[in-house]
């Protein structure tokens, strides 16, 4: 499907991606949104993963593997975030970060 | 014995608490404390039965007498916060989720130990997610707090952050080498810009577990926000095993970019030390304040890791050793203060020596080992991790790290002179605690003067480490 389309094209995808991610961390406010990001980050790094394996290393399959975990390990850790997250809406009735200023310095 | 014993036994025990969970009556969930204790006791005693190191799974995951070594001071650690959370526990809020505690602590245990014996990196990642999942659950256990919940929400989003950065470095390192095993990688490092890069990721990504600065930002927070046996844990275990493993993969893994790493390791670690110690001294919790005092802390054994050679590696797993028996000891005092008053602020121990003598003098032992008085444990280890950075020739570094030494007494020493020497309209009442918070103080007050004197721990440590030549 992908052949003779260059490595490059690849990793600049998965670089945008990556940074796109990084900045919707640290800007957004909406707490549901700053977990997409993440999952941003994650999905840019097995994009990386797979091109290298399929295009530089074909004969084995580590890089798959490593995204297939990657996915399983980002699907745990957004369940956990996604349950804290539903009892703080629970207690502040908003999942806005701005508001989650208790603690500070 | 059988390889991979530590884990699997850790296994066997979540296992069968998770059994006896289910079938245990609401009204008998407080049953499972002691069970559960014993239990980690067996574990932790048959972990130092003898064993012959080897590999599983091809080389992904490796038994060395080192790794098996870390382990045991990882589980007499956990065993302590279990004893010391047992007064925590019986509270009326917790009555129905006594085992979910031991359970996610486990499987926090067991990650940690995957982690510390990966041979490759999927290993090392799985390891570390495992260990650190749990733990945003953990910190996000009272329910009915905002500051709890804000705590979790903070580690799980800086804990994700931090593990896509950490792989986006991992897959860069794919590339270049086209495997993920740690012997395979270590001859084809050679320090192209974009294993460089690689590393820096990498770097950021452990930075951030480890709490160093300037990555360091979520740590006071989730300390604060969290309960404190979960803050204890988390100071305390987490961060020697992120420790252990991060010294482990820069010793083998990127040996041979060691002039490249110990330069960025020199300028984290003054900042680290440097920043923690001026952040502490401006704290009126005390959780927060022990908070920084970890990252200082954090920053000093820094000074080991970047002495490169075997005393290196020795002096930061015995002052980790240290550290922990040190810190579960101040985290146990300020825990059974929080859980029977609420009080958790410095200016609440004011005359703490009057009603509550022995809690005020393991408070006060702990700091002393913190800040390294001499006759703790706490000195050596510091002294050692001085004289490894020495032998490298890094007078300037150890001078600075000699300063804050001294910055850092002055804030220990404010706590102490609260309790010793201030007097205080309304103290916090005298109070008896329980068996277990006693036995749990005793345990570290012990390791503090013990680990001191006998130097055997310190040679058997030296003889399992290893540096870079």
């Amino acid at each position: 499907m992908f052949e003779g389309v260059p490595l490059q094209w690849f990793l600049i995808t998965g670089t945008i991606m990556f940074f796109v991610g990084i900045y919707g961390f640290l800007v957004r406010k909406n707490l549901i949104t700053i977990l997409m990001s993440t999952e941003l980050i994650l999905n840019s790094v097995n994009i990386n993963f797979v091109a290298f394996n399929k295009i530089l290393y074909p004969t084995h399959l580590e890089g798959m593997f490593f995204a297939v975990f990657i996915i399983a390990v980002a699907a745990a850790e957004a369940s956990v975030a996604i349950a804290i997250i539903i009892n703080i809406y629970r207690r502040l009735i908003n999942i806005d970060v701005e508001k989650m200023n208790e603690m500070k310095y | 014995m059988l390889i991979m014993r530590h884990e699997l036994l850790l296994i066997v025990i979540t296992v069968i608490l998770l059994i006896v969970e289910i079938f245990l009556p609401d009204s008998q969930k407080r049953k499972i404390i002691l069970p559960a204790i014993l239990l980690m006791t067996c574990v932790t005693v048959v972990g130092f039965l003898p064993e012959t190191p080897g590999i599983l799974f091809g080389g992904m995951y490796q038994s060395t007498q080192l790794s098996m070594m870390l382990k045991n001071i990882l589980n007499i650690g956990v065993l302590i916060i279990f004893i010391q959370s047992v007064d925590w526990l019986k509270q009326e809020q917790n009555k129905q989720k006594i085992s979910e505690f031991f359970l996610l602590m486990l499987s926090t245990l067991i990650g940690m130990n995957y982690m510390i014996s990966a041979g490759d990196f999927l290993m090392f990642y799985i390891g570390l997610e495992l260990a650190t999942i749990p733990v945003a659950a953990l910190a996000a256990w009272e329910r009915m707090k905002e500051k709890s919940a804000e705590a979790g929400v903070k580690l799980i989003f800086i804990s994700a952050l931090s593990s896509g950065i950490l792989l986006y470095g991992l897959s860069m390192i794919y590339g270049t080498t086209g495997t993920m095993y740690f012997a395979d990688i270590a001859p084809l490092i050679t320090g192209a810009p974009l294993q460089v890069l690689a590393f820096i990721f990498f770097f950021a990504g452990m930075a951030f577990k480890i709490s160093l600065v300037p990555f360091h930002l979520w740590t006071a927070d989730v300390y604060e926000g969290a309960p404190v046996n979960v803050t204890s844990y988390l100071s305390v275990i987490s961060k020697g095993a992120a420790v252990f493993i991060f010294t482990i993969i820069l010793y083998t893994v990127f040996a041979k970019i060691a002039v490249m790493w110990s330069e960025v390791l020199y300028v984290i670690t003054i900042l680290t030390i440097t920043i923690g110690n001026l952040f502490a001294m401006r704290q009126q919790n005390l959780k927060r304040f022990l908070a920084f005092s970890s990252i200082a802390q954090a920053g000093f054994i820094l000074l080991g890791i970047i002495g490169q050679s075997q005393l290196g590696m020795t002096t930061v797993i015995y002052f980790a050793l240290v550290y922990i028996f040190s810190n579960l000891g101040a985290f146990g005092v300020v825990g059974i203060i929080s859980n029977r008053t609420g009080k958790e602020n410095i200016n609440d121990y004011d005359g703490l020596y009057r009603t509550n003598p022995n809690l005020s003098l393991v408070m006060m032992l702990a700091l002393f080992s913190l800040a390294g008085i001499p006759p703790l444990a706490g000195f050596f280890g510091k002294f050692f991790l001085f004289t490894a950075a020495a032998k490298q020739g890094y007078y300037i570094l150890v001078l600075i790290a000699l300063v804050n030494t001294i910055i850092s007494l002055y804030y220990y020493l404010l706590v102490i002179k609260a309790m010793l020497l201030n007097n205080s309209d309304q103290p916090i009442a005298a109070f008896k605690s329980d068996g277990y918070t006693r036995l749990g103080l005793l345990l570290c007050v012990a390791g503090m003067v013990i680990i001191g004197f006998a130097s055997s721990v310190y040679e058997m440590v030296y003889h399992l480490s290893y540096g870079l030549f």
